[in-house]
């Protein structure tokens, strides 16, 4: 469900803000406040040539949470997200100010290899994107070109259970990979992710291509992955960042007279909070419907 | 059909009748068209052969393949034409694909598209690409059979001109090609950690090898056609032997035909008839080695 259906649903019944359930989220009480923080944004900036996507973004990411990154379209959540792993160099006129730290570390200063921080940082895209062979050589392609010294086969067969795909393929590993259905397709990519040993997942809205049973499933693995793994994720759909994460970040957007979008952070909190008892008056509006 | 689906359910139920006949007329007539502009196409290429094929079938055995050029008719062949052919078709794809190749890669992987040496370059391919063969003939006469290179009138002279005809659209195909992988291959490969290098030789070059291959080997088959740019560095001798390497003289199945045309004994006609239709089964050849490694690795992809 995108955020328009999202609105249209919350616009007819109209009348008191349902209370959004988090299951999947850990309590306030339980969140431990005193996690490493493992990557630490602050002051952040990305511009495109000389217009300013979003501006002045403060996000501490902690270990072993899921943080939601979330907010109406053309907020600049995506372009926050490849500041992560610095898939923002790919863009030519893309510019970075601020900074990101990943373990107390600048990962745009001078010296740090964008190559060794992706192996460390993995990437889940919106769209499943299979490479176009076998399910094995995908899996195995992260560690192959990290020069990973491993029984591979092991590393393959344990990257596939972790992304509760193991059982579906195991008979079939040689087989392509775009046979794989959407949603078996996303989660290979998630054990093609963690096939390198990240410390952290990036996930942009890695169920915005699948359908509800298939979202299910993703929803439930990061639940899992949860335990070893930190996890980012941008989502379009208000619910399922309820449903997963411990935290969340709420961004919105700022039109200039030139019809410029600026995307900037209104809220950072628990996810909880953010969803029950939001500080700011936007943050409300934006998970009641009545904005976005 | 503007009221289909306006008025409800008993509209809807009227879409039958609806469609005009003046709309059903266009659609029909199109199809004509297309059928016919099929049928001039292939109505051409048919009557090409045919006519070739007839007269040139008492010159279709194997004593043409077998026999060198003779200044006797009964007696002449094509043998070092075909061999000749060969040797320079195959040199200029040795040449030309890689290269090709690999400007094409630059260009599309790596080059920065706001540099103005690479626009530069870009418009240079797409001008030489139109640059008619004979020009290419001009430029190998001066600095390559004679001149800067002189390398005289040889096979690697010939492989050379015909590089530089064929290689703008090598150029032009493989970057097709290229342009048509999708970018979440590239994202997914450099977010998991490869480099640029590694993601275009482990990811994007082998799923577009078969519209590279595709490409390429048409191109190069415009090669086994091409005789202007030849004509100039010496390919019209009368060779009776076939090439035994890169400095060997040679001639070419095109030059060959054009030669039996140019003799003055009318019975040389149906030997150039002959040696046509073994040029034109040669291309064929070429062309269906692309279509069948194009459809091996579709197979090999899905």
């Amino acid at each position: 469900m995108t955020d328009k259906d999202y609105a249209a649903v919350r616009t007819e019944k109209a009348g008191p803000p349902i209370r959004v359930e988090t299951p999947g989220a850990m309590n306030d009480a339980e969140l431990h406040n005193d996690a490493e923080i493992v990557f630490d944004v602050v002051g952040l900036s990305v511009y495109y040539r000389d217009f300013q996507a979003v501006r002045d973004i403060d996000i501490p990411v902690r270990q072993k949470e899921i943080t939601a990154l979330i907010g109406p379209s053309g907020c600049g959540k995506s372009t926050i997200l490849r500041c992560f792993n610095r898939m923002n160099d790919l863009i030519e006129e893309a510019r970075v100010e601020g900074s990101v730290r990943f373990h107390g570390i600048d990962i745009y200063q001078e010296g740090v290899d964008p190559v060794e921080l992706r192996r460390r940082v993995g990437m889940v895209f919106q769209k499943p994107n299979p490479f176009p062979k076998s399910i094995y050589d995908n899996v195995a392609f992260g560690p192959r070109v990290g020069g990973f010294r491993v029984n591979m086969d092991d590393l393959v067969e344990e990257s596939l259970t972790r992304a509760a795909l193991w059982e579906e393929v195991k008979d079939k590993l040689s087989e392509s990979a775009l046979a794989l259905s959407g949603g078996q397709q996303q989660r290979l990519c998630i054990a093609r992710a963690i096939a390198t040993s990240p410390d952290v997942v990036l996930m942009d809205e890695p169920c915005s291509a699948l359908d509800p049973i298939a979202t299910l499933r993703i929803e439930e693995l990061m639940q899992e992955l949860k335990e070893d793994y930190t996890i980012l994720i941008v989502t379009h759909n208000m619910q399922q960042a309820a449903r997963v994460s411990d935290r969340t970040a709420f961004l919105t957007v700022d039109v200039n007279a030139v019809g410029q979008r600026t995307g900037y952070l209104v809220e950072f909190d628990t996810t909880d909070r953010i969803f029950t008892s939001p500080a700011r008056p936007e943050t409300e509006a934006y998970i009641t419907g009545r904005f976005g | 059909m503007t009221a289909v689906g306006t008025e409800g359910a008993a509209v809807a139920l009227d879409i039958h009748a609806r469609t005009s006949t003046r709309r059903k007329v266009i659609d029909a007539f199109f199809k004509l068209f297309l059928w016919i502009s099929l049928g001039i196409a292939l109505g051409t290429l048919i009557t090409i052969l045919i006519d070739l094929i007839t007269e040139g079938w008492p010159r279709l055995n194997p004593a043409l393949i077998t026999n060198m050029p003779s200044a006797r008719p009964e007696r002449a062949g094509i043998q070092s034409a075909i061999f000749g052919s060969l040797w320079v078709v195959g040199t200029t794809a040795a040449i030309s694909i890689p290269t090709g190749v690999g400007a094409a890669i630059y260009l599309e992987e790596f080059a920065k598209r706001d540099r103005w040496y690479n626009r530069l370059i870009e418009l240079n391919i797409q001008n030489l690409a139109s640059v008619p063969s004979v020009v290419y003939g001009i430029l190998g006469l001066a600095f390559i059979a004679r001149g800067f290179l002189s390398l005289g009138f040889t096979v690697l002279t010939a492989a050379l001109i015909l590089t530089l005809v064929v290689l703008p659209t090598v150029v032009i195909a493989s970057r097709e090609a290229l342009r048509a992988v999708p970018n979440s291959l590239r994202y997914g490969s450099l977010a998991l950690g490869a480099t640029e290098w590694e993601t275009v030789y482990r990811q994007v070059l082998p799923a577009a090898v078969p519209g590279i291959a595709t490409g390429t080997i048409l191109s190069t088959s415009r090669a086994l056609g091409e005789s202007a740019p030849l004509l100039l560095v010496g390919a019209l001798t009368f060779v009776t032997f076939n090439p035994d390497g890169f400095d060997s003289p040679y001639t070419v199945l095109p030059l060959a035909i054009f030669r039996f045309i140019s003799e003055a004994r009318i019975e040389f006609r149906p030997l150039a008839a002959a040696a046509s239709v073994v040029l034109l089964f040669l291309l064929m050849g070429m062309n269906s080695l692309a279509i069948y490694v194009r459809s091996r690795y579709e197979k090999k992809l899905r």
